[in-house]
């Protein structure tokens, strides 16, 4: 398999004003500090963490909705940053994207019928007849389960559900290679959550789509993903198979993360230790180990240094100076929960 | 449990009154909380959870909500008699209410020890001024805010969402109150934070023996704070029971289906069990058993009769034809 998207090395800051208007003090914000990853084609890669760590920043580069600072994107081996317009728009027919909120994300002026074709007439409107647009666009529908009698509506006239559900039709619709989804679920109510991710799932299945996911879930991350990244102020600091990562978190943060999410049996419920403090400031990050001043595994050199992801012993990559002392501090205690299962029917399909 | 309990709810009844017809947004809700306990309200958005915590407190917005019925008895007093003065004095001393936005529920423009002190100003037992910098302080204190003498002259922005929500519980709690509402507090905060959060509302709970109604749709939730739940599903509780009991073997078809549409965390990996259809619009329920349309299990009677509310094991209740039939 060939990666379809690669990071290298990859780096965003913002510049921030700090103080003075003529002699202005800035500082630099680093929501993304130096992160590589790669996608392979037909995988459904995860990144996971909490508000701050910079997962929609490097959506919003992959997209080239931002530039990024340092580092290079590959796109089927192309560097992005190289594209010339003629590129651009190539790419963009190739990589779509399904936010967060539907309701703000639909024009709430066009009809959904104009919705979801605007992309096929945007890229292909000269070579398609209208017809054959319109084919398409009722394909695309029928496809997410979208009723044909809500075609001629406007976006408010749906439901949550209904409108997530164009907002998928829209993305396929050109049949990309690559779609990103921030928090694709997290504005729906439970019932309907469980729709529109069997949903992207079938989907996934039927069109041979990769995904970037982003969410901050991780029962859902375990659910559809099959890689995973863990992110905390700009860095990832673990990676890997998503059962493998499950099965054994090493890192302290992945941990706490893990153990932070309620469990839905009561005799389950554990009594660990919340995790203390709050995320850094990505201005002014801790020195060495960003997590450090959380971490209760804390030694002098996580002080100093700066950490890097390696392969561990529990067959992933982590960004840990104590991943084997970890990994060892955890089969001592016996975990009591086991995140994942060994086997999985759905990575078997993909490869 | 024996004792009275702190506060009973009796077929509670909170309709809104549009141009597009009634909404009845809570239909016949009934359940009562005892001293120093746990209940959650888990349900779907639109379900009537928040405005039956609304009505609780009696900030239904008006005039287009109105408690058409029912009692809410607090210690044996009904406050849907009481006048507008009368329950001024109950919120914050005998029952208050945490919110879920915290950014929204505190004023821009005060400084936090201003707002935190309003709460004791209501008071009318609380002392001079100089005494009431001292119980600010020492309840942002016991909410663990770090360093609360220098903390509370400054502004909601300086504080971050997690102290914020700290903040909201501290004025929340700041008279002992005997009843404590939280609607949904920690949606807008992360996961490592809402389990800080959650933990140190658990503590409070214990330490100051509250009686806690947690609202939320979040189950996870449900089962790390409560001892009981209530599933509300269009307006009227399906099921209630212990939390034990309603998770590991869901009565109502509409727990069941929840519960089974859940991705969790501890599972192989699965294609989710999903819900078909989506919540009733309000202004136009089906007839019968509001889940019918969507159920799995509905038959001919479900249709035409809303099912009786019965009891079964572990003090729990069901309203489902299903149970009463003696099938479950």
């Amino acid at each position: 398999m060939s990666a379809l998207l690669e990071l290298h090395d990859v780096y965003k800051f913002f510049p921030i004003v700090l103080s003075g208007v003529i002699k202005r003090k800035m500082a630099m914000l680093k929501a993304v500090d130096g992160i590589s990853f790669s996608i392979e084609k037909g995988a459904c890669f995860g990144l996971a963490g909490e508000s701050g760590s910079g997962k929609t920043t490097i959506s919003k580069m992959i997209l080239l909705l931002e530039k990024n600072t340092r580092g290079q994107i590959l796109f089927e081996g192309k560097d992005l940053s190289k594209f010339n317009a003629k590129e651009i728009m190539w790419y963009r027919t190739r990589v779509q994207t399904i936010f967060q909120d539907a309701a703000s994300s639909l024009n709430p002026r066009i009809r959904i019928c104009d919705i979801i074709r605007e992309p096929l007439e945007v890229q292909l409107g000269k070579s398609l007849s209208k017809t054959e647009i319109n084919n398409r666009m009722e394909e695309m529908s029928r496809l997410v389960g979208l009723p044909f009698d809500k075609l001629e509506n406007y976006p408010h006239e749906l439901s949550g559900g209904q409108q997530q559900r164009v907002a998928i039709a829209r993305a396929i619709i050109l049949h990309p290679s690559l779609v990103i989804l921030d928090e694709p679920v997290s504005a729906l109510d439970v019932s309907i959550r469980a729709q529109i991710l069997n949903l992207l799932i079938d989907i996934q299945e039927k069109q041979g789509l990769t995904y970037l996911i982003i969410a901050h879930d991780l029962a859902m991350l375990k659910h559809v993903t099959t890689q995973i990244g863990v992110m905390y102020l700009g860095n990832i600091v673990e990676l890997g198979d998503t059962d493998s990562v499950f099965s054994t978190p090493v890192h302290p943060y992945t941990r706490a993360l893990f153990d932070a999410v309620p469990h839905y049996i009561p005799e389950r419920v554990e009594t660990t230790p919340a995790l203390k403090g709050e995320i850094g400031d990505p201005i002014n990050p801790p020195s060495g180990c960003k997590f450090h001043p959380r971490c209760e595994y804390a030694i002098d050199i996580c002080n100093t240094e700066a950490p890097t992801l390696m392969q561990s012993g529990a067959g992933h990559l982590v960004s840990c100076h104590r991943a084997d002392n970890m990994l060892d501090i955890h089969s001592n205690n016996k975990m009591e929960v086991s995140y994942g299962e060994e086997n999985d029917s759905r990575t078997q399909q993909n490869n | 449990m024996n004792a009275k309990p702190v506060l009973s709810v009796e077929d509670l009844r909170t309709y809104f009154y549009t141009r597009a017809g009634v909404v009845k947004a809570v239909d016949g809700v009934s359940f009562s909380l005892h001293e120093g306990e746990s209940l959650g309200i888990a349900g779907e958005s639109g379900c009537g959870k928040s405005i039956t915590c609304l009505s609780l407190v009696r900030l239904v917005p008006q005039p287009a909500g109105q408690i058409v019925s029912g009692k809410i008895l607090i210690e044996g007093r009904n406050i849907l008699d009481l006048d507008e003065e009368e329950m001024r004095r109950m919120r914050g001393e005998v029952i208050s209410m945490i919110l879920q936005d915290p950014l929204t529920s505190l004023n821009p423009c005060y400084t936090i020890g201003n707002q935190v002190s309003e709460a004791f100003k209501l008071d009318s037992k609380s002392g001079t001024t100089k005494n009431l910098k001292q119980k600010v302080i020492k309840v942002l204190k016991s909410v663990n805010i770090p360093l609360p003498e220098q903390r509370v002259r400054d502004y909601p922005f300086q504080f971050s969402g997690g102290m914020r929500q700290r903040v909201l519980a501290a004025m929340a709690i700041a008279r002992n109150p005997k009843i404590l509402i939280a609607d949904e507090p920690t949606t807008s905060l992360d996961v490592t934070i809402q389990d800080q959060f959650l933990k140190l509302l658990k503590e409070m709970q214990a330490r100051l023996k509250m009686a806690l109604v947690m609202i939320t749709h979040d189950l996870g939730i449900v089962a790390q704070t409560c001892d009981r739940v209530a599933i509300m599903y269009a307006g009227k509780i399906v099921e209630t029971g212990t939390v034990s009991r309603v998770f590991q073997a869901p009565a109502h078809p509409y727990t069941e289906a929840l519960m089974a549409a859940l991705p969790k965390m501890d599972e192989k990996r699965k294609k989710l069990f999903q819900i078909e259809g989506e919540p009733p619009n309000l202004l136009n329920l089906p007839k019968g058993c509001r889940f019918w349309p969507r159920c799995q299990k509905s038959m001919e009677r479900c249709r035409y009769e809303y099912p009786p509310v019965i009891p079964i094991e572990e003090g729990g209740e069901v309203a489902c034809w299903l149970c009463s039939s003696g099938e479950f």
